[in-house]
C-alpha cells in the first residue's frame, strides 16, 4: 500500500491547505483585498471558539460553516463601520478584526482552563501532530485533517472554475461586471465567505499566520510572474506546493516550526520573483532602464558626430570627429564612457589618432537621429506656440523615440520641408 | 487598597495607551493604520535575533532588535510599493506574514535548542503579558511617551500639514519623505515597547482605536490628538483594572474590548458626527424641506 511516512503526509496536508488558500488569494491580491483576507483569518477566531464550545470538536463542517458566517460578518462590519461611521476603510478593518480577535482570545483563554486548546495552537497550528491522527480510507491510514481539507480544495477548484468568467470580470472591472448584470456585490460576499471557510479548514493544520502567508504570498509571487489570470492561479498553486516542500525540509533540518518555515519559504520564493521575474522583476527593470540610458547616450554621440561632419562640409568647423573627452561629455557623465565603449563594440564608431569618427553605419544612425530631431523642431514650430529658442529641448528628448513610420508621417505633415526652423537642412534618411 | 504590582501595571498600560493613542492618530489620519500592525508582526524576528546575540533577556537590547526589524519591514513595504507592481495592501500582508513566520521559526528554534530560551518568555511577546510589567518597563514607557509628546509638540505644524495635505507640504518644501520616516520611527518605538504588554495583534488595536474614536468627537486636529491620548490612557487603565479585578480575564483582550466599546459608543452617540446625531440631523432636514422652512 501507499505509505508516505510522517514527513510525506505532513507535506501533503500542508500542500492541500496551502493550494486552496493560494487559489483564493489570487482574487484577493488582484482586487486589492489582501488585508481583508488577513483580517478575516484573525476574526474567525471567536467562530472557532464558539463552534468548539457547541460541538466539542476542532474540525468538521460545523466549524467551517460557522467560520464562513463569521467571515461574512467581518466583511459586512468592516463595510458598515466604513460607510455608516464614516471611518477610513483600513481603520475600520483594523477596528473590526482586532475587536473580534480579542473576543476570540478571551473565549479561548476561558475554555483553555478546561481543555487543551490555547491561542498559541490557533496561531501557529499543530502540523507536527496532524499526521498522527489518522483514519483508514480504502485501506490506507490517512490523516484526519485531509478529510476536511481535500473536499475544501476540490470545492474551491470547482468554485473558481464554475464562476471563472464572473470572478474574472469582478476582479478586474467590478463596475463593468455590475453593468453586465453580474451581481458583483454578491460575488464579493461569496468570495469572502469562501476565504473564511478555507481559512478555518486550514487553521488547525497550519495556523493563522501561515494561512495569511498562503493567501497573499503565492498569489503576489504569481502576479509578478504572469499577466494572465489562468496562469496566475497555476503559478500560485505551484508556489504554494513548493513552499510546503521546502518549508518542511528546512524546518526538519533546523528542528523548528514547520508552519513558520513554510511562510518563510513562500517569502523566499516571493523575494526571488521580486528580483528575477522576467518582466516585472526589479533586475529586469533596472536592466531595461540601463539599456535605454545607454542607447540614448550612444545616439547622442552619433548625432553629434553627424553634426560635426555637416559643419566640416560647410567649412564651419576645422576637423571632423570628436575627441574621446568631447564624446564622453556629450553623452553625459560616467554613462558616456560606457556609451563610447558600446558604440565601438557595435562597430558604429572608430578611433584614429585619439579622435572618434563614425563608421558608415554609425553615420547612418546619426543622420537618422538628426533627421528626427529637425523634423520634430519643424513640427513644433508650425503647430505649437513655443518660441524659436525653446524648440531644441523637447526635440532633444523625443528624437530617441521616433521610428521610420513616424518620420514619414511627420514629413508628409510638413509637406516635404527642406530645412528646420533654424535654417539647417533636414537630412534624408 | 490597591497592590503595588497592580499600580505599576496600571501606570505602564495607561502611559502606553496614551503614547499609542497619540502616535496612532497620526498613522490613522495618514491612512497608514495597518502599517502599525505590520510593524508589530515584523518586530518579532529582530527580537529573537537580538536574544540570540545577547544571550539573555536584557530588555533594551531586545527592544532595539525589534525596532530594527520592524523598520526593515516598513522599508520592505515601501520598496515593494515603489519598485514593483505589488500594491500596498499585498505588500503589508506579505511583510506581516513572512516576518512573523520567520519570528515563529526563530522562537521555536531558540526554545528547542538553547537552555535559557524557554525562560526568556519570548512567546509572551506574541499574545502579551500585561501582568508581567515591572517598574523598569514603566520607566521606559514613560520616557518614550514623554519623548513622543515633545516631538509632537516640536513638529506640530509639520505633522499637521503632512497628515492633511502631503502634496501641499511637498510643494512648500518640507521633506515629506523624512517626516513620514520620523512618523514610522515613532510608530515603531511605541509598537516595540508595547509588545511585551499587549502582544502583537492587539497592539494594532491600541494604535487604531483611540484616534478613530476621537475623530467622532471633533474636527480640530489639536482636539483630536488630545482626546486620542486621553482615550488611549483611559482604555488601558480601565481594561487593566477590570482584568486585575476579575483575576481570570487576560488583560490584553479586555483592554482591546474596552477600546472597542468606547469606539462603538462614540460612533453611535457622539454629537454631530455620531450615527444617532446624524440621523436626527437628517430627519430634521427632511422635515424642514417638507415644511418649506429652508429658504
Amino acid at each position: 500500500m501507499i505509505d508516505l511516512g510522517l514527513a510525506g503526509w505532513t507535506i501533503v496536508v500542508a500542500a492541500v491547505g496551502n493550494v486552496a488558500c493560494a487559489l483564493l488569494g489570487c482574487y484577493l491580491v488582484l482586487r486589492r483585498l489582501s488585508l481583508l483576507g488577513d483580517a478575516i483569518s484573525h476574526a474567525v477566531l471567536p467562530g472557532i471558539a464558539l463552534a468548539y464550545l457547541a460541538t466539542g470538536q476542532l474540525n468538521g463542517p460545523a466549524i467551517v460553516l460557522g467560520a464562513m458566517a463569521l467571515g461574512l460578518v467581518t466583511t459586512l462590519l468592516t463595510e458598515a463601520v466604513h460607510r455608516i461611521g464614516d471611518v477610513p476603510e483600513d481603520s475600520s478593518m483594523g477596528v473590526v478584526f482586532t475587536g473580534l480577535f480579542a473576543v476570540g482570545v478571551l473565549l479561548i483563554s476561558q475554555i483553555a482552563n478546561r481543555v487543551d486548546l490555547d491561542p498559541g495552537c490557533v496561531l501557529y497550528g499543530q502540523i507536527e501532530i496532524v499526521p498522527l491522527d489518522t483514519v483508514p480510507v480504502l485501506g490506507v491510514e490517512v490523516p484526519r485533517a485531509l478529510l476536511t481539507l481535500v473536499p475544501v480544495l476540490l470545492a474551491t477548484v470547482a468554485f473558481v472554475l464554475l464562476l471563472w468568467k464572473e470572478l474574472k470580470l469582478a476582479a478586474f472591472d467590478p463596475e463593468l461586471a455590475t453593468a453586465m448584470g453580474i451581481p458583483a456585490a454578491l460575488l464579493h460576499y461569496l468570495l469572502m465567505a469562501w476565504v473564511a471557510g478555507v481559512t478555518v479548514a486550514s487553521f488547525e493544520a497550519v495556523g493563522a499566520i501561515l494561512v495569511v502567508a498562503m493567501l497573499i504570498v503565492p498569489a503576489a509571487t504569481a502576479h509578478l510572474l504572469t499577466d494572465r489570470l489562468g496562469w496566475m492561479l497555476v503559478v500560485a498553486a505551484v508556489v504554494a506546493v513548493l513552499a510546503s516542500v521546502i518549508g518542511y525540509r528546512a524546518a526538519a533540518y533546523l528542528n523548528t516550526s514547520v508552519a513558520g518555515m513554510m511562510a518563510v519559504a513562500a517569502g523566499g520564493l516571493f523575494g526571488l520573483a521580486v528580483f528575477f521575474a522576467p518582466r516585472h522583476g526589479v533586475l529586469s527593470r533596472v536592466w531595461r532602464t540601463w539599456r535605454l540610458a545607454l542607447r540614448i547616450a550612444g545616439e547622442d554621440v552619433l548625432g553629434e558626430l553627424y553634426r560635426r561632419g555637416e559643419a566640416v562640409e560647410q567649412k564651419a568647423a576645422e576637423e571632423a570627429g570628436l575627441t574621446l573627452a568631447e564624446a564622453r561629455r556629450r553623452a553625459g557623465g560616467w554613462i558616456g564612457i560606457l556609451a563610447v565603449w558600446d558604440l565601438r563594440r557595435q562597430g558604429l564608431v572608430e578611433e584614429r589618432g585619439g579622435r572618434l569618427y563614425p563608421t558608415p553605419a554609425g553615420l547612418k544612425r546619426g543622420r537618422f537621429l538628426v533627421r528626427s530631431h529637425r523634423l520634430w523642431e519643424s513640427l513644433l514650430e508650425r503647430h505649437s506656440a513655443l518660441p524659436l529658442d525653446h524648440l531644441h529641448d523637447p526635440a532633444e528628448r523625443i528624437e530617441h523615440f521616433i521610428d521610420p513610420e513616424l518620420q514619414d508621417e511627420l514629413e508628409a505633415l510638413l509637406e516635404q520641408a527642406e530645412t528646420d526652423p533654424h535654417g539647417k537642412r533636414i537630412p534624408d534618411r | 487598597m490597591i497592590a503595588y504590582n497592580t499600580l505599576v501595571v496600571l501606570a505602564g498600560v495607561g502611559l502606553l495607551g496614551a503614547a499609542a493613542g497619540l502616535v496612532g492618530t497620526f498613522a490613522t489620519l495618514r491612512r497608514r493604520a495597518l502599517v502599525g500592525d505590520a510593524l508589530a508582526h515584523a518586530a518579532l524576528p529582530g527580537l529573537c535575533v537580538a536574544f540570540l546575540l545577547i544571550g539573555e533577556r536584557w530588555l533594551p537590547g531586545l527592544l532595539l532588535g525589534a525596532l530594527v526589524s520592524g523598520l526593515v519591514g516598513v522599508g520592505v513595504i515601501a520598496f515593494l510599493r515603489r519598485f514593483t507592481r505589488i500594491k500596498e495592501d499585498a505588500a503589508i500582508g506579505i511583510v506581516l506574514s513572512v516576518f512573523f513566520g520567520l519570528g515563529i521559526v526563530l522562537v521555536t528554534w531558540i526554545q528547542k535548542t538553547s537552555t535559557t530560551g524557554s525562560k526568556a518568555g519570548l512567546d509572551s511577546y506574541i499574545l502579551g503579558k500585561t501582568a508581567g510589567i515591572v517598574l523598569a518597563d514603566v520607566q521606559l514607557i514613560g520616557l518614550v511617551a514623554a519623548a513622543i509628546l515633545a516631538l509632537v509638540l516640536l513638529f506640530y505644524k509639520e505633522a499637521k500639514l503632512l497628515v492633511f495635505d502631503p502634496d501641499f507640504a511637498r510643494v512648500q518644501g518640507w521633506p515629506v519623505g523624512w517626516l513620514d520616516f520620523l512618523l514610522m520611527g515613532l510608530l515603531a518605538v511605541v509598537v516595540v515597547i508595547g509588545l511585551p504588554a499587549v502582544g502583537v495583534v492587539l497592539m494594532a488595536a491600541l494604535l487604531i482605536l483611540p484616534g478613530s474614536t476621537a475623530r467622532f468627537w471633533s474636527d480640530r486636529f489639536g482636539v483630536i490628538l488630545t482626546l486620542a491620548t486621553l482615550f488611549g490612557a483611559a482604555t488601558g487603565l480601565v481594561g487593566a483594572s477590570l482584568s486585575a479585578a476579575t483575576d481570570t480575564l487576560p488583560a490584553g483582550p479586555i483592554i482591546v474590548l474596552v477600546g472597542t466599546a468606547l469606539f462603538v459608543a462614540s460612533a453611535l452617540f457622539a454629537p454631530r458626527r455620531g450615527v444617532v446625531a446624524r440621523w436626527l440631523d437628517d430627519r430634521r432636514f427632511r422635515r424642514e424641506l417638507r415644511e418649506g422652512a429652508v429658504p
